[in-house]
């Protein structure tokens, strides 16, 4: 397009872009750091977006929206997708009628998460064909790619980026696409109804697709060389293509935009036609180990560089063998729950009191740095309940008593249901006390909004689940709600009312984030001047 | 790499307008037609901790973040966050600290950011127009005034 206008965006905002321009229907996931803005532009766009509690629950509904013959995109950080992968590895079974993209952000060096997984070995193992953008404007073809690759093969695709595509600004010129969707239910029972006798066929049938679409992808434009010289060849993928152009200017450099099913002729062709030829890539040898158990020989980097993120001096060490150690930055600042944060009265009775303490994944996860080292455990959204109730069972009496599960609003939405479940149905003989910091939304990820907010995604009304009224339909009788603002003591007292009462009880600590009351109150406002 | 690439490094703590002062450097050389690629850290790093926001502009950019050792310009806006980032700086690169502002000329403590890319914009050759385009862009209508103002006083003070 000639008139396309020059953008400069981040690539979360070209994906944002790229799915409203292609009329894509539904977008859903949850809030996790580098994938969050996706949703929150396609929404600001005018697109039809929402929340889900959680990431398993956003791409069964984004699957659904799939069936129906809508263009459907998912979003969620890489950890999200161990959450999703139950309908993924089905849903790559059963395929789609109108396209599913399923946004999944790795964070190599962990930025913001408690790992850096690799997310590109979930589309080997679940069969999912999957692109990786290395820019904003790649982001956004590759978005549009996704979409039309999604319902020419009536298959889900990942988009797998990574920290530095998502949060990086680059130039964007955006074609714009010509898709139309039409939501219309079929019935195809053989093919949407995974039954064994009907799953048999559906997986030798994906792993034919895979095939038909590996040959495909040998001749796709996806891929691309850079002829620069004859010495040495670097293949790359994703944003490690871009530090590899940088680092070794003299290099040719296959450009892997599809990295499954891989292109392997084409790859074999490009490597033998050097002396030397290096696998530039971020995280796990995923590349590497592909190509050469496929018999092509290529180097791989040393074990050192799969630690953190990669950038060009790294991709220097790589192609020079330097496997001498790295000088370790110096240490900035660490984060630190602001000053008048409402966790903070929390964690101080936590940490008077000696509690035993189950974390989680939030703000409050601060809690566990000095004045607090208030936290023993944090492992993975939801398991501060489940941890907890786990200890109970085993530890002797005297320290059993002292076990409590901290849990955010948000994250207990996400998954601390079915761990409040698991408390009613199996409860410890010494009880069990759960605290709730319920500060009104997802802070730690930029203030989104959840089920228990009572806001959607663009800060409009909507019904809200009330977290005491769901415990005391699961029978948990002994609840108390404090507010750590107005009642500082009645925080340490409700804690430790609990604890001596043996029972299963519910401590809801309930206090906007600072930063959240600001804009609560506006959204407030603007609601009543719209009436 | 096509040409010459100026590398600039902007790093602060959470909730100073590190990544608002990156932003209107990324657009004032977007303005002025380069290739221009920024890039930055979100998340944990937010809550008052040290952040950096890497800024690349010319002929073409490859990698969005700056080499260690290769910043042609480190401009931070706490003074205490020079030694966590001294490695990005090339020799003879140059730091931009706050005392480098006049006091007189900062009207307001948060528009430092402002400030601070007016010190940097002296020594850059990007016309002034595309960083008054660029603050505008990138701040809250109530605030272009003062603050395009204030750009421009200590843009003209040497
Ligand atoms: C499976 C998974 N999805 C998403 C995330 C990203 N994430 C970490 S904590 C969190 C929610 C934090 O909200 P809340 O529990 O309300 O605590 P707050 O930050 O508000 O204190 C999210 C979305 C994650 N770590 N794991
Ligand atoms: S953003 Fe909100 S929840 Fe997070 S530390 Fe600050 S006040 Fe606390």
């Amino acid at each position: 397009m000639s008139s396309s206008p020059r953008l400069l965006l981040s690539g979360n905002e070209a994906i944002a872009l790229a799915a409203r321009n292609a009329g894509v229907g539904l977008g859903c996931g949850y809030p996790g750091t580098p994938s969050t803005e996706i949703l929150e532009r396609f929404s600001e766009l005018g697109g039809k977006a929402q929340w889900s509690p959680n990431e398993k629950v956003a791409l069964e509904v984004g699957l659904g929206a799939a069936y129906a013959g809508a263009a459907a995109i998912v979003t969620m950080k890489h950890v999200g997708l161990n959450v999703a992968a139950d309908p993924l590895f089905t849903a790559a079974y059963t395929g789609v009628n109108g396209a599913l993209v399923l946004v999944c952000a790795d964070d190599p060096g962990m930025a913001s998460s408690q790992n850096e997984q690799d997310n590109r070995r979930y589309a080997v193992a679940a069969g999912v064909i999957m692109l990786e953008p290395s820019d904003s404007q790649e982001a956004y073809d590759f978005t549009l790619a996704a979409l039309s690759i999604s319902h020419g093969r009536r298959l889900p695709v990942m988009l797998r980026v990574t920290t530095r595509v998502c949060h990086s600004k680059t130039i964007v010129n955006p074609a714009k696409p010509d898709m139309k969707w039409k939501a219309e239910f079929q019935r195809d029972i053989a093919r949407l109804v995974m039954i064994p006798s009907n799953a048999r066929k559906a997986h030798r049938r994906l792993r034919q697709s895979l095939n038909e679409v590996a040959a495909w992808n040998e001749q796709s434009d996806l891929n691309v060389v850079f002829d620069r010289g004859r010495e040495l060849g670097v293949i790359a993928s994703g944003i490690a293509f871009q530090h590899a152009m940088e680092a070794a200017p003299d290099a040719s450099v296959l450009k892997l935009g599809m990295t499954h099913p891989l292109p392997m002729q084409r790859i074999r062709n490009f490597a033998e036609s050097f002396k030397r030829c290096v696998v530039i890539e971020e995280g796990d040898p995923y590349l590497a180990d592909a190509i050469r158990s496929a018999g092509i020989q290529v180097e791989s980097k040393s074990e050192m560089y799969r630690f953190g993120e990669l950038n060009v001096e790294r991709v220097r060490r790589i192609l020079a063998n330097d496997v001498s150690p790295e000088a370790a930055p110096l240490p900035g600042k660490p984060p630190q729950l602001c000053v008048g944060c409402p966790h903070r009265v929390t964690f101080e009775a936590l940490r008077d009191l000696g509690c035993i303490v189950a974390g989680d994944i939030g703000c409050y996860t601060l809690g566990v740095l000095p004045p607090f080292e208030a936290m023993d455990t944090c492992v993975c959204m939801g398991a501060s309940i489940t941890v907890a109730l786990g200890m109970r069972q085993c530890l002797p009496p005297e320290q059993a008593r002292k076990v409590v599960s901290v849990i955010g609003d948000s994250t207990f939405v996400h998954s601390g249901l079915t761990g409040l479940v698991e408390m009613v149905y199996n409860p410890p003989a010494s009880g069990h006390v759960v605290v709730i910091l319920d500060n009104g939304t997802t802070a730690m990820t930029g203030l989104q909004e959840h089920a228990g907010t009572g806001r959607t995604l663009d800060h409009k009304p909507a019904n809200r689940v009330v977290f005491e009224d769901v415990a005391r339909a699961m029978g948990i009788s002994n609840i108390r709600v404090v507010d750590p603002l107005k009642d500082a003591a009645g925080v340490s007292a409700a804690i430790s009312e609990s604890l001596a009462s043996g029972e299963l009880c519910l401590v809801i600590v309930r206090r906007p984030c600072l930063l959240a009351a600001k804009r609560i109150k506006q959204y407030e406002a603007a609601l009543k001047d719209g009436k | 790499m096509t040409g010459k690439v100026i590398n600039v490094v902007v790093a602060g703590l959470g909730g100073q307008g590190v990544l608002t002062a990156a932003d209107i450097v990324a657009a004032a050389a977007f303005n002025a037609g380069l290739d221009v690629k920024k890039s930055e850290v979100h998340g944990m790093s937010q809550r008052g901790g040290s952040v950096a926001c890497d800024v690349r502009f010319g002929q073409g950019v490859y990698s969005p973040m700056v080499t260690p050792g290769e910043a042609d310009f480190l401009v931070v806006l706490s003074a205490d966050q020079v030694d966590v980032n001294r490695r990005f700086i090339k020799p003879g690169g140059a730091i931009i600290t706050p005392d480098d502002i006049d006091e007189n000329l900062l009207a307001d403590k948060r528009g430092l950011n402002v400030a601070l890319m007016a010190a940097l914009s002296r020594r850059l050759d990007i016309d002034e127009s595309h960083w008054i385009a660029a603050i505008k862009a990138s701040l809250n209508p109530r605030l272009h005034e003062a603050n395009v103002r204030m750009f421009q006083a200590i843009r003209a003070a040497e």
